[in-house]
């Protein structure tokens, strides 16, 4: 039996006047400035981390004549990646999976400790969106100066600023696209055919692209990214324990807030937190989902409570667990963090297993020489006029080192065997040299002849085996004569 | 000095925010009312602009008879004519060379030479797999590619003659014929006994038998009316397309009852003359992969 559920359906309190009242208009964030040790780390971080992002792709790095030697490149053409010492052909693409599986657990992992550390500090929209706000900042003020002129009338100085600004913002974006495309071309030929006028389709595509998201992401969506685009921000609840540190408010300290001498808590409600809050949220209220843990409401904080002769760290980075706990909450105590917990100890788990999975293939598992052999089937096997018989295979050697090389190719199971390989040479041979050359894939078509009285057996196994002096290899497979 | 304050129980002076409901609900389970932002609405509504401008440049609304072309006049074939002319273009270079090099300098150069091999490879399965078999192995009266002997001739030049001008082909003027292999039981010319006896000569000569009375009346037999064009040893011989009998390989099936029944009704294989339908390129490129199939 279905039980028949009445819907009861009343009407809104208000009616909508037209479309746009279903949406809502996010308030514009006027940022103010912060000063203390969570903001100059932030600057520590993000100055390096912007010249690492520009200045990577023209550093050099020689792995010899023919190959790109670009320390950090995407070679799109050649389809390979290089970074530094590793150079991933598109057999090893799973190094590539294995790096990128490795930069998400790092980050659960990151999470589950401290909370969104990556969206504070490190995040490319972070990072970007402090950059637009500094140049921001110096050319039309704080945040006072900024509502004011917001609200001005148009005036010779509200353009001349609000140009200024643009320009360079479109500046930046342009260098930002610019950069990107560096990563997949070797940047000084790149850079003396940009300098002649010379650019593919392809790169101005990339550098439109990639300048009209960072001048639209960091100028103006800025916490709306991480409010409404980043599925990260949505699903890192889930990385979240009562042990993960997050930026909370002392609540217990700090109510009920008020003026100093009017209230009995710490908060003298001066506003602060939510001036210098990059995503315009209120820390007092709580965790919630668009705070990034950026931390300059600690800054901010800290400065008032310096001010009012107050101890510091009414809001500060902080666990739930630690915030509920009666003892922990008070004054000057410290903040006890459990690092060893299930979920942390999981994550590090599969960390480690990942990086040794990774660091076996990358240096004991990776051969430089790869070796591959295809019995031909159609015919098994040929019959000769004197009666042998011969098998035809495809060799394929992949050279992955930067230097030619000479395979010796011999054949193991089959006795008085013949190799034969029309493109060398036409004499008959137990033993054949191959030459591979170096970055390159070879192939090969080798004859195989045996007399034909002690062929006629149906299927050997056989092995080819190759040696040189850097390498040796086995491949197994099998010799066809006819059924008697 | 640091100043303890006593906790405090008082539950926070938080101004929560009330979300607003929708007024819809089922069962107690009320639908809180979170808009989203406006841009979101904006980006909609750009994306209906911009499927605007797509059903215009595009072919995109299905009609009766056909569909609206759009004004790019984009189409799937179009696109691959396109990549078809690319495709040639790049093509272009390593035609013009085989075009202007002998067999020899294809042979010499890598590049070039694995380039005719694969072109080789495909005009191969649509002009001569029919016959001789995708892997070029032959049946019974179609010779096989992949092994040593050659009827007319193995070498490059010898097979660029085969292809162009065929075996016996009927409207070809050069093309190879030195009549037919004499059918000389039917044409009584020999006995069936003496066939017979020759016979057991083949199947000395090619090893397979010790030599005995049957094969030394053969061996006669031969001489007289075989070896004019198979040779006294039965070499055979690729001036007179005479394919060697002195060997394991039997073009028409190397049984008693098989050889009896060619020398009885004689052999004459057919091959079209491909000269009429190929230029000298394709026949160049079909000449090498097969060569390169056994040599």
């Amino acid at each position: 039996m279905v039980k028949k559920v009445k819907v009861e359906i009343q009407e809104p309190s208000q009616k909508p006047k037209s479309l746009l009242d279903l949406f809502y208009k996010p308030n514009k964030i006027y940022q103010a400035r912060v000063r203390g040790k969570f903001r100059l780390t932030k600057w520590v971080i993000m100055y390096p981390l912007l010249a690492l992002y520009y200045g990577l792709p023209w550093l050099r790095w020689d792995r010899g004549e023919g190959v790109p030697d670009q320390a950090v490149m995407w070679d799109t053409a050649g389809r390979k990646l290089y970074f530094f010492f590793i150079e991933i052909w598109p057999q090893e693409v799973y190094i590539f999976t294995g790096l990128l599986l490795l930069a998400a657990l790092s980050l659960f992992f990151f999470t589950t400790l401290f909370g969104r550390v990556w969206c504070g500090y490190t995040c490319p929209q972070t990072v970007w969106t402090d950059l637009f706000f500094i140049i921001e900042r110096r050319i039309e003020g704080d945040r006072h100066r900024r509502k004011r002129l917001d609200a001005e009338p148009w005036s010779f100085r509200k353009i001349r600023l609000k140009v200024t600004k643009h320009f360079l913002w479109i500046l930046i974006s342009v260098c930002t696209g610019g950069a990107w495309v560096f990563y997949f071309t070797d940047v000084p030929t790149f850079w003396s055919d940009l300098s002649h006028g010379d650019i593919s389709t392809t790169s101005a595509f990339w550098i439109a692209l990639l300048t009209c998201s960072t001048y639209v992401l960091a100028g103006f969506a800025r916490e709306q990214v991480c409010t409404f685009m980043c599925p990260y921000a949505r699903f890192q609840g889930a990385m979240f324990d009562k042990n993960t540190l997050i930026v909370s408010y002392d609540e217990k300290r700090g109510e009920p807030r008020g003026k100093k001498g009017g209230s009995e808590g710490d908060c003298i409600d001066c506003g602060r937190c939510v001036a210098v809050c990059p995503t315009g949220i209120d820390i007092r209220n709580g965790q919630q989902y668009q705070c990034i843990n950026c931390a300059l409401c600690i800054d901010a904080c800290n400065e008032v409570m310096e001010k009012v002769n107050q101890p510091l760290g009414l809001i500060r980075y902080n666990s739930e667990n630690n915030r509920i706990s009666e003892n922990l909450s008070l004054v000057g105590a410290s903040t006890k963090l459990k690092l060893i917990r299930p979920r942390t100890l999981i994550y590090a788990g599969l960390i480690i297993a990942v990086m040794s999975i990774l660091t076996f293939s990358m240096t004991r598992g990776r051969t430089l020489v790869e070796m591959n052999v295809l019995h031909s089937r159609n015919p098994l096997f040929i019959k000769l006029s004197n009666g042998d018989i011969r098998n035809v295979y495809t060799l394929r050697f992949v050279n992955k080192q930067h230097k030619d090389i000479d395979l010796k190719l011999s054949l193991d199971g089959l006795e008085n065997a013949k190799l034969h390989i029309p493109r060398i040479s036409h004499e008959l041979s137990t033993t054949m040299l191959l030459p591979v050359n170096a970055g390159s894939v070879a192939t090969f078509k080798v004859f195989v002849e045996k007399s034909g009285a002690l062929a006629e057996h149906g299927r050997h196994n056989v092995t080819f085996k190759i040696t040189s002096d850097s390498f040796n290899d086995t491949y197994e497979t099998y010799f066809m004569g006819p059924k008697q | 000095m640091v100043t303890k304050k006593p906790a405090k129980t008082t539950k926070p002076d938080v101004k929560k925010d009330e979300v607003e409901t929708t007024g819809h609900e089922w069962d107690g389970i009320k639908e809180y009312n979170n808009p989203l932002p406006r841009w979101w609405l904006w980006t909609f509504f750009a994306c209906i602009v911009y499927s605007i401008g797509y059903v215009i440049y595009y072919p995109a609304i299905p009609l009766i008879n056909g569909f609206t072309k759009g004004i790019s006049g984009w189409s799937q074939y179009k696109e691959l004519d396109e990549a078809k002319d690319k495709a040639n273009l790049e093509k272009g270079d390593f035609e013009e060379r085989i075009k202007s090099s002998t067999a020899e300098e294809i042979l010499a150069d890598d590049s070039l030479y694995n380039y005719t091999v694969a072109a080789g490879q495909a005009q191969f399965a649509l002009d001569c797999s029919q016959c001789h078999g995708l892997g070029a192995n032959g049946a019974k009266g179609y010779p096989s590619l992949i092994d040593d002997e050659w009827i007319w001739g193995g070498d490059i030049e010898s097979i660029i003659t085969t292809i162009t001008h065929g075996i016996r082909s009927v409207d070809d003027e050069d093309t190879h014929d030195m009549g037919p292999m004499m059918a000389f039981g039917a044409d009584e010319i020999l006995s069936k006994d003496e066939i017979k006896d020759v016979v057991s000569h083949l199947l000395v000569l090619s090893g397979k038998y010790q030599s005995g009375e049957s094969s030394s009346r053969g061996e006669t037999v031969f001489a007289e009316n075989c070896a004019s064009c198979h040779g006294e040893q039965g070499e055979g011989s690729t001036d007179m397309g005479a394919p060697t009998l002195a060997n394991q390989i039997w073009l028409y099936g190397g049984t008693r009852d098989e050889l009896f029944e060619t020398i009885y009704n004689g052999r004459a294989g057919i091959m079209p003359a491909f000269g009429g339908k190929h230029d000298a390129s394709t026949v160049k490129k079909l000449a090498i992969y097969v060569h390169s199939l056994s040599q």
